[in-house]
């Protein structure tokens, strides 16, 4: 932490609801995310592109702490999530801390890695009971509410394994929204789905963005869905933003080579 | 050679026999209880984040498996008075075979453990689940599910040990039928029935813990 003072929380003027400040993470050798600074702002949708391996999940995984940092500080409503105050500095955060702030942030996977042996509404009564300590008729309602939001009340008893990918996908988004997080991470959500079944995610995706004032984050390969919906879209490369504009002006304008050449290789795919 | 099998004489022991059945089974059950824990436990130090323990726990489990089980009920029992430690055959007998069980099921565990897909932690940690609910309630009742065949088989592993501790003295089924032997000179209709009645209990314990494995799939829904 040379060079760059990374306050112990930010000022009310200046606090987005995500920040990433001069974040790096590397595998190994391999730098996968390179001085990355990022903010995203409350009630914003933000979508990020990219070649594979330009970090865009990285940048979800890490805000989920399911991986750690080895540079920058990454901020949640305006507190510090990879690291804690103490004695006045920031130290790397315990896990009673990043607990406590990762609390706020829900996310949703390419594999939507829900719980086998849990029925659909269990699933999404999980954390709110366990978590959240909300009485076991409290979180039916919640779960209920939501799967009807999602249109899988009718499922609510079904295992996983009796579900299609796409309504998988849909409890786990309801799980996610069960936690009443401020912000919510989409990582590839359609990605593991049949052509015929993206359609329902997006659907669910679109009213959330309609309805909600919900910080998102998706990272995703459907250029489409991301021009419809987002208030920005970011394009990786090399582990830091290239280029990122409102969807009209990235789509249609691209300034940079990369976001260009990018664009037209997926064009060619469709 | 004729085989001077007799009725009389095996139907006359039976009752003996059967009777040290029950202290089989009890020695079995009490060593697969303790290896149940003791497993467990192996199973999860060395899964922690404590530098050094993991080596240990793993240098030991190895060690224990790499070595015969009745040179480790002879160690406890033996060479145990040497430092204080004055066990009853019984005593020393199940600390050994819960030991030397414990060390296979920790194996058993930790496969099961680790078949849980990571994704599976990862949800764990994006609903903030505690690690307590998230061994619990979501990476145990799946483990398992991988686990019991291998469990199973040790079950009735352990019962087909269970003869080793006749060497110290616990007098359990082979016990009675090698002193049943050599007080009758006839060795054929004890050492027959106690195969006999191994395979009673053996084959039944197998069959039931295939239907408990169905039963547990279906009961968590990963199989219908």
């Amino acid at each position: 932490m040379t060079g760059v003072a990374y306050p112990l929380e930010l000022e009310p003027t200046d606090r987005p609801m995500v920040r990433f400040m001069n974040v790096s993470k590397s595998y190994g050798d391999l730098k996968v995310i390179k001085h990355l600074d990022f903010d995203v702002a409350e009630g914003e949708m933000v979508s990020i592109i990219g070649p594979s391996g330009s970090g865009k999940t990285t940048v979800l995984r890490t805000l989920m702490t399911l991986e750690t940092i080895n540079e920058g500080v990454i901020y949640v409503d305006g507190k510090p999530l990879s690291h804690m105050p103490r004695n006045g500095v920031l130290v790397p955060a315990d896990e009673r801390h990043q607990r406590r702030i990762r609390s706020s942030i829900g996310m949703c996977f390419q594999q939507f890695n829900l719980f086998p042996h849990m029925t659909a509404i269990q699933n999404c009564m999980e954390g709110p009971v366990q978590v959240l300590g909300l009485s076991r008729q409290e979180a039916r309602e919640r779960s209920e509410e939501l799967l009807t939001m999602v249109g899988m009340i009718d499922k609510r008893d079904q295992h996983p394994s009796r579900l299609s990918g796409g309504q998988q996908q849909r409890v786990a988004i309801a799980r996610a929204l069960a936690m009443r997080p401020k912000v919510m991470l989409f990582d590839e959500v359609t990605s593991a789905l049949d052509p015929e079944v993206i359609g329902e995610v997006t659907g669910v995706i679109r009213k959330l963005v309609a309805e909600h004032n919900l910080t998102m984050i998706m990272v995703t390969h459907q250029m489409g869905f991301a021009r419809d919906i987002s208030d920005r879209v970011c394009f990786f490369y090399g582990g830091s933003i290239e280029e990122q504009a409102a969807p009209q002006a990235l789509f249609g304008n691209p300034q940079r080579d990369r976001t260009r050449q990018f664009l037209s290789a997926v064009k060619e795919a469709v | 050679m004729m085989l001077d099998w007799r009725w009389d004489f095996a139907l006359a022991i039976l009752p003996r026999l059967l009777a040290a059945t029950i202290s089989t089974l009890l020695a079995a059950l009490i060593g697969y209880a303790i290896a149940m824990v003791l497993g467990l436990l192996l199973a999860l130090a060395q899964r922690a984040t404590i530098p050094g323990l993991q080596r240990v726990i793993r240098e030991l489990v190895e060690f224990v498996r790499s070595t015969p089980l009745v040179l480790q009920i002879f160690f406890v029992f033996y060479v145990g008075p040497q430092f204080g430690i004055n066990l009853s055959p019984w005593v020393a007998g199940m600390i050994a075979l819960g030991l030397h069980y414990s060390c296979y099921l920790s194996e058993v565990y930790r496969a099961g453990i680790d078949a849980v897909p990571r994704g599976q932690w990862e949800a764990c940690k994006a609903l903030n689940l505690s690690v307590r609910r998230t061994y619990l309630g979501i990476i145990f009742p799946q483990a398992l599910a991988t686990a019991v065949p291998g469990m199973g088989n040790y079950l009735v592993g352990i019962l087909k040990d269970t003869p080793m501790l006749s060497v110290i003295g616990v007098a359990e089924l082979m016990h009675a039928a090698n002193a049943i032997g050599s007080q009758n000179y006839r060795y054929l209709e004890p050492f027959t029935l106690v195969g006999l009645i191994f395979l009673f209990i053996s084959l039944p314990t197998a069959g039931l813990v295939r239907l408990f494995e169905r039963r547990l799939r279906v009961g968590l829904g990963l199989q219908t």
